[in-house]
């Protein structure tokens, strides 16, 4: 769920699509320019969505017991008395000087209670990241030494679930698994309520803040906390990076050097840590970027579930009260974020690997 | 002559036995993985269970017996009661046909549209093929469920509008792989030969490019469709989908979870049918890529 279809399948390779752009213009200058159009049709979009598509975005706004001059007056506060055209161009003009509206719910700018509420989601996918790799490069590793076996079809399953198993739900049965009937993780949140607002925010990352106040207890109880949604996104992580891990190895484990190294008795290990791992770690590299992006979108689903404040929250309650504002501002942020990285392992890739430059 | 020998004919005599004949070798070769045949036998019983769902389901799927809430699985409910007491087995079966429909509805509309899109960019190129893969690349490059998201908020909550929000999101990939096939097939002979009898550029698309996207076109959808169901029921579980009392089982899901800690199967059972039937699509898509599409085989 985590992931998008695009790339949980292997005949695309991860990023074409980026890559054909860039291939385009392949000096620096280039890759500037196509993460600017990028960023102008991510606009374009979101204009859209807020601007065209409600019927009235004024009504959105004040509500429909507002009275004609209040309505009046919104109008004209909003620029929709402007050409289409006009109000796009002020729409960027405002999103690029940090200007994304104030939020109706929580009564702050949105970009002030974006910025607050990223580094959760950030500690948590990270976290999530970093436990997707620590196992699912093993796994697809192993499962590609041991072609067929019952091993094999076992991470084959697992990849499988990856994308039909839902991420709110695998949530929900692990807080009732884990956390109701055996008591090995906290609940939802980031903390227990004792612990709450107790250490003072330096990164807005509770594990790191918590660490540099020296305060262990606190820490102890947020990994308690962050263990069980963080393994959840993980998992899906997992499920994606251990299917191409996989698919990368057999390739390699084909090639006549690793036949010759076998032939030469080079202990199997190293034939398969060695000759055949060290040449995938380029590719893996966008594979795990890509998957980082995708479980930024997978934790809007995990942090409702878990009540975790982070964006993704933040996007959920906005739509519930059709927030427009804050709706926007944090597809605009998620969306960023994940252009981002993915261009960023994409040229990481061209620059790692000599055989794509 | 047996019918077996008819399908299999190495020089079939209509165009009738040829379709026939490639339809039942597909059909063949798909019976011999046996995790085709058990995602196939998944979707079967998914749409036996649609069409039949007033026969199938012991109890009607919004009639409310207090008396009864919040039981647990037993032999009269298998899957136990929600809430409102209404039976879980019954709404999962109902919900079957909300979940058909939106996968049905979905690549109906976005398969289509990106057909028609990429064989456009790929048979015209130049500035058109520029433009039309220019915008096909911003939507790929953006994460699909957040720009669903943004897109039933602004729609408004309601099944329909999910369906429109993801269909929407849906195109791009169809785009692309009908682009690609287009390219390859843009210069064949029997093309030229087309343009010369004087048919133009409809006319060529329509009935001689289109349909040989058909193949990759129809793998690629089974494999979306379990992404599909996942953002389907992504939007019922935050409220934006289907909206109560319709048992959609996204939207059953998420007033399971005020249950979680004690009534476990109110969220739980409504689930299992999500990955059942989604596992059913990646299992046949897979083994259809492997029939249709050779270049792969092996790959996973």
């Amino acid at each position: 769920m985590a992931i998008d279809q695009q790339s949980a399948t292997p005949e695309p390779a991860p990023g074409a699509a980026s890559r054909r752009i860039v291939r385009g213009f392949s000096t620096g200058g280039g890759f500037v320019l196509t993460l600017f159009l990028t960023f102008l049709g991510l606009l374009a979009i979101t204009f859209f969505i807020g601007r065209v598509i409600p019927i009235d975005p004024v009504l959105a706004v004040v509500g429909d017991r507002a009275t004609q001059e209040q309505y009046d007056v919104a109008k004209i506060a909003m620029g929709l008395d402007q050409p289409l055209w006009m109000q796009f161009i002020s729409y960027v003009g405002n999103v690029f000087t940090g200007d994304l509206g104030m939020s109706v719910s929580t009564g702050r700018p949105v970009i002030e209670d974006l910025s607050r509420f990223f580094p959760a989601t950030f500690e948590m996918a990270t976290l999530g990241i970093l436990i997707g790799c620590a196992i699912g490069i093993p796994l697809g590793v192993t499962a590609a030494a041991r072609q067929g076996s019952w091993l094999d079809q076992a991470i084959r399953v697992v990849g499988l679930l990856g994308y039909s198993v839902p991420a709110f739900w695998l949530g929900l049965v692990g807080l009732a698994l884990f956390y109701a009937r055996l008591r090995w993780v906290g609940g939802p949140g980031r903390l227990d309520i004792f612990y709450d607002g107790l250490v003072e925010p330096v990164t807005g990352m509770i594990l790191i803040d918590s660490l540099l106040r020296g305060e262990i207890d606190i820490f102890w109880n947020a990994v308690s906390h962050i263990i069980l949604p963080a393994a959840v996104l993980g998992f899906f992580s997992l499920a994606y990076i251990a299917r191409m891990t996989r698919s990368f190895m057999l390739d390699q484990l084909s090639q006549e050097f690793v036949t010759t190294a076998r032939v030469k008795g080079v202990p199997e290990r190293v034939v398969i840590w060695r000759h055949a791992f060290n040449p995938i770690r380029v590719p893996l590299i966008t594979v795990i970027g890509l998957s980082y992006a995708g479980l930024l979108e997978g934790s809007v689903m995990i942090e409702t579930v878990f009540s975790w404040p982070g964006i993704g929250n933040y996007l959920t309650t906005a739509l519930l009260n059709a927030d427009m504002n804050a709706v926007l501002g944090a597809t605009l942020v998620i969306g960023a974020v994940f252009i981002v990285i993915n261009k960023i392992s994409d040229v990481l890739y061209r620059v790692l690997d000599p055989r794509a430059r | 002559m047996s019918t077996r020998d008819w399908l299999l004919a190495d020089s079939p005599t209509s165009r009738l036995q040829a379709n026939v004949g490639r339809a039942y070798r597909v059909f063949t070769a798909l019976m011999r993985n046996p995790l085709s045949v058990l995602g196939g036998a998944i979707i079967l019983v998914l749409l036996l269970t649609a069409a039949f769902a007033p026969w199938i389901a012991p109890y009607s799927a919004v009639g409310q017996d207090l008396a009864n809430r919040l039981m647990p699985p037993s032999a009269a409910h298998w899957m136990g009661t929600d809430e409102l007491g209404r039976d879980i087995f019954s709404r999962v079966v109902w919900g079957s046909q909300i979940t058909l429909t939106i996968v049905l509805l979905v690549a109906l509309i976005s398969a289509p549209l990106g057909l028609l899109i990429g064989a456009i960019a790929g048979y015209f190129g130049g500035w058109v093929d520029r433009i039309l893969m220019g915008f096909t690349d911003i939507f790929l490059s953006l994460p699909k469920l957040i720009l669903a998201l943004a897109f039933v908020a602004a729609l408004g909550p309601g099944i329909n509008n999910a369906i429109i929000a993801i269909a929407i999101t849906s195109w791009p990939a169809y785009a692309r792989i009908a682009r690609a096939e287009t390219l390859t097939i843009r210069n064949a002979e029997y093309i030229q030969a087309v343009q010369l009898a004087g048919g133009g550029p409809i006319r060529l698309i329509v009935q001689h490019v289109l349909p040989l996207c058909t193949s990759s076109m129809i793998i690629r959808v089974t494999l979306d469709m379990a992404g599909v169901i996942l953002t389907a029921a992504g939007l019922g579980f935050i409220g934006l989908g289907a909206q109560p009392p319709l048992p959609e089982w996204g939207a059953m899901i998420s007033r399971g979870r005020t249950f979680i800690l004690d009534q476990w199967w109110v969220a739980t059972m409504p689930g299992f049918a999500i990955i059942i039937v989604s596992l059913g699509f990646c299992f046949l898509g897979d083994g259809l890529r492997d029939v249709l599409d050779p270049k792969s085989e092996g790959k996973n």
